[in-house]
């Protein structure tokens, strides 16, 4: 990367623009689950903290799901603007792909979200809660479309090659379900659940260290903490799973994220270093012998493919790809413990009077961002040189485009992103600094041009909280 | 396969590309014309008009490209380089006037900021848009599978006037539509807008016709020969009879009527674009089936769109009946 040519520039642009977007599904996913949860007890309970803890959410999902659509449009044109080449080969594949991703989990979404937003007034709680299920389920069938797009550019399949080039479907069940697709659904759609538990219950025990007698607080961090102390685990199993899966298909994935340059049976695990992809080494290694080919093979005496078995054209960068990796686990196995430590806390009784088991949560808030990009970084640096695996190299997938212009756009894209989606956290932020309210109101309510009608302002709300 | 895939796949992009335009003209319009309502009450009414919509309706465009790269690769693959600098720029457009819905009352101390943002936001992506599409009709060299021409090709006094169209059409929308969906002094507003903008995109719809037929003679002769002119001959015609209805309806102070006149000027110049452009889908030179995909990928998902682009009308029906009648100028937010 010594000079910045278009390619560089043209990868650096996607980097940034999917970077940016995948945070928001991430959350929005496992978001508009919870709200979907929430509602359904309401219905069910009748219970009003579950009508509050719904409308405290709803407020932020609607920032955030903004921001999901506005940069997933840019993504819809990234494709053609950036990676035409790739577009006309891969088009005939993945193109109908994102159109079934379009036809039924976006229209489905916008369709449904006016009416899940703006709309418990208008058509009473049963058409509401079915536009609510109808966004989660949006939500869900788009990580099922963009998934197997995105798997099958790892492991593709059903597939031939046509006499212009293009890749052409022969089996649509062998592409959309592709070898590494079911791990990386199951894999991604935990994440996003994790992602959103953690904000969840980071944002609960912000205001349980302020009140720990906020209902709706206490409500919202019990939910989280079973979410993590739940799906933490079964994360890291599924983790491993799909980790062999990788192994299967894309070693050299593997072998860059172990730090292996050497093959070798009975590979140690190495804990840390700083794989040097000239040297053909890892420097500094910290290893526990043997563990990396148990872990990889479930022998001891395994053997494991490192670099060096792979031409040096078809190697993905090593440094990069080992430390995202160590990142995201590392991330996994604190959210694990603080599951684990919630439901110690949990059966002591102390769940909500735990002030450094709330510090913890908090300082994990944003724990499943970080996770997810740390992922996505390992899986999508560890496919290169390719951008599909194996058959299309991403040399041979860029547009020819003349390095200035992207590089104005990636400038553009980078100072509009940081204004328009920092400001946007911010706001996401403001939101979740408020205490929840046991009659949190519907979004309306706290519009400014409502202030001053009948509904009540947040004064009296307060005081009706309080009277509860 | 016995039916004419990438044909079918032709007219169901130009579908929704043409929903695209109709969808969220109008909600583009109305950005467009926030410049000229000042007020910030009058202003919350006109966002609160399209808030719950806007999103289906920008779903469109990314159906439209989508479907493109799905159907017609080739095209997708041509078009997006060559129209690189609007099409990046509509982007930007669109990412301001999105969030400009969520922001502009969460933050009343940069409301004025958020107000431009959705001001220019929207107006930078219809210029952006009627550039794109003035290229288009200019032609796009193409060699070798890729787009040929240079990083300015796009640029030219047509396309900067097809930017302007599609600017003042979307005006029109916009304020055709607050004429249907508001009352009181934004109605009023509205109507004076709907006037002016009516005018004016009947003005530039015949410039842009004139011109049109002199870049290629390809056009020309689809238009004029006989006996292609039999054909062509209604549009003109019907275009009259549209502007006809907007204005008696506007004079007339109809509410709903110029909005579905407004709407029929856009169909009607739509299939008029259909006509220069067919059977090319990158003018001059690419046709559709050059471009097509295979009849693997267009079968596989013409199943889905046949299926669930009714469906998806029927809830997008739904959605607007919900938020049916005139906005409560008083309600909050939406």
């Amino acid at each position: 990367m010594d000079s910045f040519d278009a390619l560089t520039l043209a990868r650096l642009q996607f980097a940034f623009t999917i970077s940016a977007h995948i945070i928001f599904p991430a959350f929005s996913i496992g978001l508009a689950s919870y709200l979907a949860v929430l509602e359904g007890l309401w219905l069910a309970t009748g219970r009003p903290i579950y009508l509050s803890a719904f409308n405290y959410w709803k407020k932020i999902f609607a920032i955030t799901f903004g921001m999901g659509v506005v940069s997933g449009i840019v993504m819809s044109y990234q494709f053609g603007t950036n990676w035409s080449v790739f577009s006309d080969k891969a088009g005939p594949v993945l193109g109908p792909l994102m159109g079934y991703e379009v036809l039924t989990a976006f229209f489905l979404e916008a369709g449904f979200l006016g009416i899940m937003l703006f709309g418990m007034d208008r058509v009473g709680k049963g058409l509401h809660f079915f536009a609510t299920l109808m966004v989660a389920g949006g939500t869900l069938l788009s990580a099922f479309w963009i998934l197997s797009a995105n798997s099958w550019m790892h492991t593709p399949a059903g597939f031939a090659v046509n006499d212009k080039g293009q890749f052409i479907p022969v089996d649509w069940v062998q592409v959309i379900f592709n070898p590494s697709f079911p791990y990386r659904l199951v894999h991604m759609v935990l994440a996003a659940y994790l992602t959103t538990a953690f904000v969840v219950g980071g944002v609960a025990a912000f205001h349980l260290l302020r009140d720990r007698r906020n209902e709706g607080a206490r409500l919202m961090f019990s939910m989280a903490m079973w979410m993590a102390a739940i799906v933490a685990p079964i994360q890291i199993v599924e983790g491993d799973v799909h980790g062999l899966n990788t192994l299967k298909h894309q070693p050299a994935k593997i072998a860059a994220m172990e730090g292996h340059f050497e093959t070798r049976s009975g590979a140690p695990l190495l804990l840390f270093g700083w794989p040097d992809m000239q040297a053909e080494i890892t420097r500094y290694a910290i290893e526990i012998p043997k563990l990396g080919s148990f872990i990889l093979t479930h022998d001891w005496n395994g053997t494991i493919k490192g670099l060096k078995d792979f031409p040096k054209e078809d190697r993905p960068n090593a440094t990069i790809v080992f430390w995202s990796f160590r990142v995201m686990v590392g991330l996994g196995l604190l959210m694990a413990a603080l599951g684990a430590w919630s439901l110690f806390a949990r059966l002591r009784g102390t769940l909500y009077e735990s002030p450094w088991l709330h510090r913890a949560a908090m300082l994990m808030a944003p724990a499943g961002f970080g996770a997810v990009l740390a992922g996505w970084i390992t899986t999508e640096v560890g496919r290169q040189p390719f951008t599909i695996y194996g058959v299309l190299r991403t040399a041979d997938s860029v547009s020819p485009i003349a390095a200035p212009a992207v590089a104005t756009s990636l400038i553009a894209f980078i100072v509009v992103y940081f204004f328009v989606f920092g400001a946007g956290t911010l706001y996401i932020l403001k939101l979740m600094g408020h205490a929840p309210r046991i009659d949190e109101p519907d979004l309306p309510a706290s519009a400014p041009q409502r202030a001053a009608g009948i509904t009540p302002g947040p004064g009296t709300a307060l005081k009706a909280g309080a009277a509860e | 396969m016995f039916a004419d895939l990438p044909f079918i796949w032709a007219g169901l992009i130009a579908f929704a590309v043409l929903a695209y335009v109709l969808f969220d003209g109008f909600d583009l319009g109305i950005g467009i014309l926030f410049p000229f309502f000042p007020d910030r009450h009058d202003r919350g009414v006109m966002m609160n008009s399209v808030a719950p919509v806007w999103d289906g309706n920008e779903t469109w465009l990314v159906l439209g490209g989508g479907g493109l790269l799905a159907a017609f690769p080739l095209a997708y693959a041509i078009v997006m380089p060559a129209l690189y600098a609007p099409l990046i720029v509509m982007l930007l457009g669109l990412v301001f006037r999105g969030v400009a819905f969520e922001f502009r009352w969460r933050d009343q101390a940069h409301e004025r900021w958020w107000d431009f943002g959705f001001a220019a936001g929207s107006t930078i992506a219809a210029f952006a848009q009627g550039i794109a599409l003035g290229a288009l009709v200019q032609g796009i060299p193409v060699a070798n599978r890729a787009y040929a021409g240079g990083w300015w090709d796009w640029l030219t006094p047509f396309s900067l006037l097809t930017g302007v169209a599609l600017v003042v059409g979307y005006a029109l929308l916009g304020a055709t539509w607050l004429v249907m969906k508001t009352q009181g002094e934004v109605q009023r507003e509205a109507h004076t807008w709907a006037w002016r903008a009516g005018v004016g995109t009947l003005l530039l719809i015949g410039l842009v016709s004139l011109i049109t037929p002199f870049l290629d003679p390809v056009f020309m002769q689809r238009w004029f020969a006989f006996p292609a002119v039999i054909y062509t001959a209604p549009v003109p015609i019907l275009v009259a009879a549209c502007a006809a209805a907007l204005f008696w309806g506007l004079y007339r102070e109809r509410d709903v009527l110029p909005f579905m006149a407004a709407n029929g000027l856009f169909v009607l110049s739509y299939i008029g674009l259909g006509i220069s452009f067919y059977p090319h889908i990158v003018p001059p030179k690419l046709t559709i089936w050059d471009a097509a995909a295979p009849d693997a990928s267009l079968s596989f998902l013409l199943v889905g769109a046949l299926v669930l682009v009714p469906l998806i009308l029927a809830y997008t029906a739904l959605s607007y009946w919900v938020f049916r009648g005139k906005v409560d100028p008083d309600a909050g937010y939406h």
